[in-house]
């Protein structure tokens, strides 16, 4: 498990947290079960405030994405893959929008567009 | 309020020029507490009386739920104390001093001690005044870890230690509050690197509270503002505290970054603030005032 922490950035901390925990969840990096660290020990070993990391643990629960057992520790919840490819596909829907939006500001025809995806669709 | 480890309630001590004025702030278990503040501002007062080593002129405190003069005994057998100021006897050396303080404390465990001597790389046979000050507040630290203390309260403990050991305290303290029954209050007014495993924040000024808050809360509240002159005016001033004018433009903070974007639709530059922002402008602010 891998978390990397930027001082520097203009996103909170909790949040880099919560959006490095959820990545790993979606890439199967971890999987529906497996244990995560503590609050404490993750706060420890990162040099952040307890607080911090609870708020993000706290934030994953809330999305359903992570489950805490009192005494036992937070688990990677046993979430249906069919709601995790939904929410997947909203997100790329969102970025899409976006791609969208800019090129309409570039004047870039759909059609180019297009080109374009189906070219880099093709390379990867 | 089983919770508190410390509360402390309306304090009040008053010297020639000086009062600490109806303090009052608490810290759960399981947490860690920065303590800033201006040279003078009162830290060092606050925790002197917290030990009761001064007598206060009002207000209370409780620490483990207990009276701090009533039951100052019990409360210090659990307290691990570093100071920011030499306690020892400068003849002596760290052996000869440990002969002395362990008796004091029931718990006093010896195998701790004598780990973390080796942890901090102390000389046993040196005499304290050959120690240099950062050692002697490894040794200060050492002793306070080594009665099984629930409590640790630290005065101004980074001022003379290297970044090494700066950064070698984090660990200590983050592993000191794994179990969720102990805590930590420290006073510092250089605010760097303690200040990334504080979960709160008191800041006292003048002898006055300025907040006691999650850190968290008050890095997202607050914000460092720039912008041109010419956007200053008096709705404006209302929201910024600690203005400073120069030639090109000014610099501020506001304690309210939401309110602030929704009412500035200029040219203006927000950036995310360090402690040390909040507290140079918060000063200069009340000094202004």
């Amino acid at each position: 498990m891998k978390i990397i922490i930027s001082n520097s950035s203009q996103e909170p901390i909790y949040k880099q947290i919560t959006t490095q925990i959820k990545k790993m969840i979606m890439t199967g990096e971890l999987n529906p079960g497996d244990l995560l660290p503590s609050i404490r020990n993750l706060a420890r070993e990162l040099h952040i405030s307890v607080i911090t990391t609870k708020r993000a643990f706290e934030d994953l629960e809330r999305e359903g994405l992570i489950e805490t057992v009192a005494g036992k520790g937070s688990f990677v919840s046993q979430y249906n893959r069919e709601m995790m490819k939904e929410k997947r596909m909203e997100m790329i829907e969102e970025k899409l929008a976006h791609i969208v939006q800019e090129s309409k500001s570039l004047d870039i025809s759909l059609q180019v567009l297009q080109e374009m995806i189906k070219l880099l669709y093709e390379e990867g | 309020m089983d919770n508190n480890i410390l509360e402390v309630k309306g304090l009040k001590k008053v010297y020639k020029g000086f009062t600490l004025n109806n303090l009052s702030f608490s810290l759960e278990k399981g947490y860690i507490m920065g303590f800033i503040g201006p040279n003078g501002a009162g830290k060092s007062t606050t925790i002197k009386l917290i030990m009761n080593l001064i007598n206060r002129d009002g207000g209370e405190i409780n620490v483990f739920g207990l009276d701090n003069i009533k039951d100052e005994r019990h409360i210090k057998e659990r307290i691990g104390f570093v100071y920011d100021e030499n306690h020892f006897y400068d003849e002596l050396s760290i052996m000869e001093m440990k002969g002395i303080i362990a008796p004091f404390y029931k718990n006093w465990n010896n195998e701790h001690f004598e780990r973390y001597l080796k942890d901090f790389d102390l000389p046993l046979r040196k005499k304290i005044k050959e120690l240099s000050k950062g050692m002697k507040t490894k040794f200060s630290l050492a002793v306070a870890l080594s009665h099984d203390a629930d409590f640790i309260i630290m005065d101004e403990p980074t001022s003379g230690l290297d970044p090494v050991f700066r950064s070698e305290i984090l660990d200590i303290l983050a592993s000191f509050i794994q179990d969720e029954k102990k805590a930590v209050l420290f006073s510092t007014h250089i605010t760097t690197d303690l200040e990334k495993i504080a979960d709160y924040i008191t800041f006292i000024n003048n002898g006055e509270l300025v907040f006691s808050e999650t850190k968290d809360s008050i890095l997202e509240n607050y914000a460092l503002v720039k912008g041109g002159k010419e956007l200053i005016d008096e709705s404006i001033k209302r929201e910024l505290v600690g203005i400073r004018e120069n030639k090109y433009g000014f610099e501020a903070v506001t304690s309210d970054v939401k309110k602030l974007r929704s009412q500035f639709k200029g040219d203006i530059v927000i950036e995310k603030p360090t402690l040390e922002d909040i507290m140079l402008y918060t000063v200069r602010g009340s000094k202004n005032a």
